[in-house]
């Protein structure tokens, strides 16, 4: 997938948007404001509904139960909003999620998708050789742990729960928020102290 | 359809490539061409799996050409000429020739966020009964239909082992040709990589695949 886009797609847009705007089915305020808000999205909301349920198991049952009742505990804008499910690795299981057929993207927690993962690349080899492809990624999972790849197929979102990662006992929320990557929520990274 | 969206499993396209700072946008362009997407959805002119339809219908060789956004941006431009909103020659001379047709809302600035609150998730209710639970073994039906299709060409004709309900869900089978949402059961699926692949691993894929697509395994 090629990026940036070429120079006749750049002259498109703006004839595009110039055209919809004089039929009023746009208006440059709505797609600036569009903008901002997708710049407002980021993964620190995930990070710190991770780091919320390493330490306090309430809200752990809570975000296993229903995810976007504990996205929204964090103060997340889940209205409107596919339903989100939770995947816990354990030591015997490491999740990794995908969208094959698209870019189906927890985008409420996470931000927009990162480049690669809506690379052909990334939506053709995860589902078929999720190992090599995680350790691509420099992330290589012990053969006794088995992989579960999900395939975001309908409208459900899905986010990681990584492991808390040894040595971090009696660190505050903040500092463990700080250290749960974007990859370690989709699974294709882990926490590491 | 087999369209050219539907990669899973595809070998060629190389490794994974990761940037070093992973910017979300890679020019100003597609900030702004993701939200002229998403302000045109909000006239209301089509619904979720329309628009998931049209990027699949997009010619082959043009969506593997194309960069994620321009991919997004020609499958818009796709449906607003389908639909009447524009023509092929005002998209081209950026003027209006003929005018608008009218459309659900066009949303002003201060709206947006109401009107993202309100878009509904795609769980429906329904009376039709549950063919399936937690731990039955069932079968992906063999299908290559012409029009829209959730169920991915590498998990067709596949055993597996149902491992979450979800309740009942919109079909994007049918919500995307307008014959109504027609919701079904949805379930979570389970392949191991030996019946996907031929792969000796205790891998496996889970996906989401709603009722019509299964039968049950003897």
């Amino acid at each position: 997938m090629a990026a940036p886009p070429s120079g006749a797609s750049l002259a498109l847009l703006d004839k595009l948007i110039a055209a919809l705007s004089t039929k009023g089915l746009v208006s440059e305020a709505e797609i600036t404001e569009r903008q901002a808000i997708t710049d407002r999205a980021s993964p620190e909301i995930g990070a710190r509904m991770v780091a919320r349920a390493w330490t306090d198991p309430d809200y752990y049952a809570l975000l296993m139960r229903d995810g976007k009742a504990a996205a929204e505990a964090m103060g997340a804008s889940m209205a409107g909003a596919p339903e989100l499910g939770v995947l816990e690795n354990t030591p015997s299981q490491h999740h990794l999620v995908v969208c094959t057929l698209c870019s189906c993207y927890p985008r409420a927690l996470l931000g927009y998708p990162p480049g690669w993962y809506k690379s052909f690349a990334y939506r053709s080899r995860a589902v078929r050789e999720p190992r090599a492809v995680l350790a691509e990624f420099g992330l290589h999972i012990d053969e006794k742990t088995r992989i579960r790849v999900h395939d975001s197929t309908a409208d459900m979102r899905y986010l990681v729960l990584p492991m808390r990662p040894v040595g971090t006992e009696g660190w505050s929320e903040e500092q463990l928020a700080g250290i749960v990557t974007r990859n370690a929520m989709i699974g294709t990274g882990i926490a590491t102290a | 359809m087999n369209g050219p969206h539907d990669m899973g499993g595809f070998t060629g396209f190389g490794p994974v490539l990761h940037e070093y700072d992973e910017p979300v946008w890679h020019d100003g362009w597609e900030p702004r061409a993701f939200a002229l997407v998403l302000a045109m959805g909000m006239t209301g002119s089509w619904n979720i799996d329309e628009a998931r339809h049209a990027r699949e219908r997009l010619p082959a060789m043009q969506y593997w050409r194309s960069s994620y956004y321009e991919m997004r941006h020609f499958a818009l431009i796709l449906q607003l000429i389908e639909l009447g909103l524009i023509t092929a020659m005002e998209e081209e001379q950026g003027r209006m020739a003929v005018p608008a047709k009218p459309v659900k809302r066009v949303a002003k600035a201060e709206m947006i966020p109401a009107i993202l609150a309100s878009g509904g998730p795609a769980d429906r209710p329904s009376k039709q009964p549950q063919g399936f639970f937690v731990g039955d073994k069932v079968c992906t039906r063999t299908i290559n239909p012409c029009g829209h299709t959730r169920l991915p060409r590498y998990a067709r004709g596949k055993e597996g082992e149902v491992v979450t309900v979800h309740g009942t869900h919109v079909l994007p089978d049918s919500n995307a040709h307008g014959v109504g949402e027609n919701p079904q059961w949805l379930y979570t699926v389970r392949f191991t990589a030996m019946d996907l692949w031929g792969k000796d691993t205790k891998d496996a894929v889970c996906i989401d695949l709603w009722e019509p697509y299964l039968e049950a395994l003897a």
